[in-house]
């Protein structure tokens, strides 16, 4: 029993203070291309933490797949003994035990995975039959979380996480499409339905057209804005930007809180309870950083606004990095949202543009100059052209250079909000919830010839 | 001291889970099951400003068991390693090969390889990190940022260590049985100038991580003081730098910023499996396709890229790939011309025709990996890396044959498309060349190209005194997603008439 765990390490430690982290995660994942299965498999692992806390020095040591807890607790006590004092020093989380502390981990049902796997065979015949290929992944684990501390803090969390990736190719230039949905339970997993969502997009490749780089008016679906905005989220520390190192910055140790970034109505915002992102409630972490502190482990997370009404309210701060500088403390929450009271479909937006281009997603996004935050990337699997509110035909890839910071200030439109994938962090990030946003001049560096 | 197996690893049951793994795969079916056991030591090490910001030292153990039955692979892991554990591991492999088994259309068949029984490999290094003080890590490292916090020039340093000490086992049903630990390290400082305009600029230090030990932090392999020393300077220099001008120049590329460019243009994009496409749906195929080997014009003539699992402190050096088979070197890009793949055995065997073997004599080049027992082996890079030419130049003499150019050295940015076409780096330094002399460093540079036009510039290469091993720890691939370590070596290289732009522009500013 991890709790058990958790009790033992905890009645074992000789420090000041002490936090200790188990968690278990089950997994069942199966991947396939070219209409067959490639690989697959099942994981079952649990890792324990020990954060040892002697005077204001701290000690961080893991375990996985050990079983002497003893040993874990001494070494993370000898290393704070050899630390020095921790700049994020400060007293531990306090509170009491949620409810279900000593409940185990729930299971894996080994058939989560069976009737998606048979729907998927189905349409790799059909696949088969027409012509196209489809490749893509699903995952599902349930990962569980129990935090305790030698202040009485006691906190488990356990949430299901899944998501499926297809991807189909019919062989023809610009004939590659993409869908992706976040699941829980896999009961809300069409896949005749996203099937019918690829094949109606590969359909709009029967005609192609080739355009030059430039700035276009573009659609960014939602998968493509959470992409981009987690970009940004994830440079939101408000140390750096007080230390003059960030796209959030001003000149003179000041940030960038308070100033107007997007359009009036525009919210972003995280919040581990919202019943579409469920994520851990308490902040869980076994290192410090600028957006983290293992003094702050168990400490609730609350929603927190970071841009609104169109204004930034917010940048991530540790209970630390806020003492330092009067700050809230705003901590890092695991999901991100975006709102801004937008009720048109992507297709409803796609109907109201006259000349425009629509993204399935982005891919490879990386950090190109953190002062502006200009980020570069590709286009993936569909790029459409509109004409009079229809799409005409596919499009080749193109390389932006962008900033998403920078974008917000240039919405003309926000859609309506929906879940959201996100192609590239979806490892990582699966839950976020975002809008289409329509970009009047979205930067197309150059094409690109995959397909 | 004498490298040795980590005590700890040797005490794990390892011949025991893997018999009994074995034996019970066997029992329930299958036709080939591989055994994995390890034990990965971690630490890292971050340092703000010269003081400890984080401490995490990290132990993991686990087992993982990989089946065919019936043609298709099953997989399952657990981070419990016994004898017991392994039993129903391989059980649970069994399980969900067949119950995979209708979605798979391509029986699984094994290039035969020969049995390794017994092999014991360790990696070159002198100073296990792990039996060294954490202080005297952190005094180090800390005396670094405090020499750089003093100049004028730098605002914040920070400083990160990583160390990693990798112990495998390794069994299969068809007798091999190997046991190897690897240790590597990555050490790094990036100094950061606020100006008091709001600018800001950062440089970080170019020493590449390695397949080393304590001792790299050292003197052994890098000179860290030299670097240390200049990189205030150098940053001033940087921060007050023009912004360059976009258009088309000649690029001296430095090995520190070359290395990357190789990695994502040559070495990604001569993964079979990308090619057959494998990896379509997550990080994507690849132009150089099957139907393309030995004819597909790479690059210039001067091209000749090899692939291997030997070299000394490479990244990627091992004795034996995770299916057993062992390490070796070849080529995959001659007289500017693809002339071979990065294989694991399945594909091996499927390919052979493609290949140019035979079916029974089709042979893996050991390019099997898994960052951890949670993990599938998947076809992973090998070190692989661009040689220098024997009679070639030293840098200064490659920047001498420059009218108007840049040379570009470090790596910082980079992004390439789902076929490895298109790409775009930046780096840490950029320096105008006029008339075959450095003038001045430039800043918001940042190269594009398409791959086998930017290969087809190639127009000069450095010598072997120019040669660099480059590389990085978190080469990222595969769902559910692994990170693999990889090295690249090369010499400085000229490529001529590259597209440059202005990143500032880019941005619309």
């Amino acid at each position: 029993m991890s709790a058990d765990v958790v009790e033992q390490a905890l009645a074992l430690s000789r420090a000041d203070g002490c936090l200790v982290i188990v968690r278990e995660t089950r997994r069942v994942d199966l991947r396939w291309a070219g209409n067959s299965l490639t690989t697959n498999g099942a994981d079952a692992s649990r890792s324990v933490t020990v954060i040892s806390v002697v005077g204001e020095a701290v000690g961080v040591r893991s375990a996985s797949g050990l079983d002497d807890v003893e040993a874990l607790v001494r070494s993370s006590e000898d290393a704070a003994r050899e630390a020095q004092p921790a700049e994020d020093a400060g007293p531990l989380v306090e509170g009491g035990a949620d409810a279900d502390f000593e409940a185990p981990a729930p299971p894996v049902a080994p058939d989560v995975l069976s009737t998606f796997a048979a729907d998927l065979g189905d349409r790799f015949g059909a696949a088969r039959g027409d012509g196209l290929r489809l490749y893509g992944y699903a995952t599902h684990d349930v990962t569980t979380t129990w935090l305790g501390s030698s202040t009485g803090l006691r906190r488990r969390h356990s949430a299901p996480t899944g998501y499926v990736e297809l991807t189909g190719k019919d062989g023809r230039p610009g004939g590659s499409s993409w869908v992706g949905q976040s699941t829980r339970d896999w009961l809300d997993v069409d896949v005749d339905g996203l099937d019918a969502e690829l094949r109606r997009r590969l359909a709009w490749g029967a005609r192609t057209v080739d355009l030059p780089g430039g700035r276009y008016e573009t659609l960014l679906p939602p998968s493509a804005v959470a992409d981009l905005m987690i970009s940004a989220y994830w440079r939101m520390s408000g140390r750096d930007a007080a230390e003059g190192r960030s796209v959030f910055s001003r000149a003179g140790g000041r940030t960038r809180v308070g100033e107007r970034l997007g359009p009036a109505g525009l919210r972003v915002w995280s919040d581990p309870r919202d019943p579409l992102l469920v994520t851990t409630p308490f902040a869980v972490t076994t290192s410090s950083s600028s957006v983290t502190s293992v003094f702050d482990n168990g400490l609730d997370l609350p929603a927190t606004d970071w841009v609104r009404d169109g204004e930034l309210v917010a940048l991530l701060e540790t209970r630390a990095t806020a003492r330092g500088r009067s700050a809230p403390v705003t901590p890092y929450v695991h999901n991100l949202a975006m709102d801004a009271g937008g009720t048109a479909t992507t297709d409803e937006m796609v109907a109201g543009t006259d000349r425009g281009l629509l993204l399935t997603c982005l891919w490879y996004i990386r950090e190109v100059d953190p002062q502006t935050l200009l980020v570069t990337g590709l286009t993936r699997d569909g790029v459409y052209l509109v004409e009079g509110g229809e799409v005409v035909g596919a499009v080749n890839n193109f390389r932006f250079n962008d900033s998403p910071v920078d974008l917000l200030s240039r919405v003309t439109e926000v859609g309506r909000s929906e879940r959201a994938l996100p192609r590239e962090m979806s490892d990582y990030f699966t839950w976020s919830r975002m809008p289409t946003l329509r970009v009047p001049d979205f930067h197309m560096s150059s094409v690109s010839q995959a397909s | 001291m004498p490298r040795a197996l980590d005590p700890a690893f040797r005490a794990l049951p390892l011949d025991a889970c893997s018999d009994a793994a074995l034996q019970a795969a066997r029992d329930v079916g299958a036709t080939h099951a591989d055994v994995r056991i390890e034990r990965h030591l971690g630490q890292d090490l971050s340092l703000r400003d010269g003081a400890l910001e984080s401490r995490h030292d990290a132990v993991s153990a686990g087992l993982a068991v990989r089946v065919v039955v019936d043609g298709t692979w099953g997989f399952a892991s657990s981070s419990t390693v016994s004898e017991q554990e392994a039993v129903r591991l391989a059980r649970q492999a069994v399980q969900v090969a067949r119950t995979a088994r209708p979605l798979n259309a391509e029986p699984v068949e094994l290039a035969d390889e020969p049995v390794h029984a017994g092999e014991v490999w360790l990696s070159a290094y002198d100073v296990d990190p792990f039996d060294v003080p954490v202080a005297d890590k952190t005094e180090l490292l800390g005396g670094w940022s405090r020499d750089l916090l003093a100049s004028p020039d730098v605002q914040h340093v920070d400083a990160v260590l990583q160390q990693v000490l990798e112990c495998k086992h390794y069994a299969d049903s068809a007798g091999t049985r190997t046991r190897q630990q690897r240790v590597r390290v990555q050490p790094r400082v990036t100094a950061t100038h606020v100006g008091a305009d709001g600018r800001f600029e950062t440089m970080r230090t170019n020493a590449p991580p390695a397949g080393r030990g304590w001792e790299y932090l050292t003197g052994t392999g890098w000179d860290w003081e030299a670097e240390l020393a200049r990189l205030p300077e150098r940053l001033a220099g940087k921060a007050a730098a023009r912004s360059v001008e976009p258009g088309r120049y000649d690029l001296v590329l430095d090995p520190t910023n070359l290395w990357l460019t190789i990695h994502e243009s040559v070495g990604h994009a001569t993964e079979l499996d990308r090619a057959l496409g494998y990896e379509a749906a997550y990080a994507g195929t690849s132009f150089a396709t099957l139907d393309r080997l030995g004819s597909l014009r790479y690059g210039s003539a001067l091209m000749h890229v090899t692939g291997d699992r030997t070299a000394p402190h490479g990244l990627s050096t091992v004795g034996f790939d995770d299916e057993g088979v062992a390490a070796q070197s070849w080529d995959l890009v001659r007289d500017g011309v693809l002339v071979g793949y990065q294989l694991d055995r399945r594909m091996a065997r499927q390919n052979a025709a493609a290949l140019g073997t035979a079916p029974a004599s089709a042979r893996s080049n050991g390019c099997a990996f898994a960052d951890s027992p949670s993990h599938v082996p998947l076809q992973r890079m090998p070190n692989v890396s661009l040689q220098p030419d024997p009679d070639g130049p030293g840098t200064e003499a490659l920047i001498a044959g420059v009218e108007r150019g840049i040379y570009v050295v470090g790596d910082k940015s980079w992004s390439i498309d789902m076929q490895r076409y298109n790409f775009q780096f930046t780096g840490q330094r950029f320096y105008e060349i006029r008339s075959g002399r450095l003038v001045g460093q430039l800043r918001d540079v940042a190269y594009q190209a398409t791959t086998t036009d930017f290969w087809g510039s190639l127009d000069a290469l450095g010598g072997p005194s120019t040669y660099l091993l480059g590389g990085a720890f978190n080469c990222g691939k595969g769902q559910p997603g692994q990170i693999a370590p990889v090295s690249h070596g090369c010499p400085a290289a000229l490529f001529r008439g590259v597209s440059v732009l202005n990143t500032t522009a880019e941005a619309g500013r």
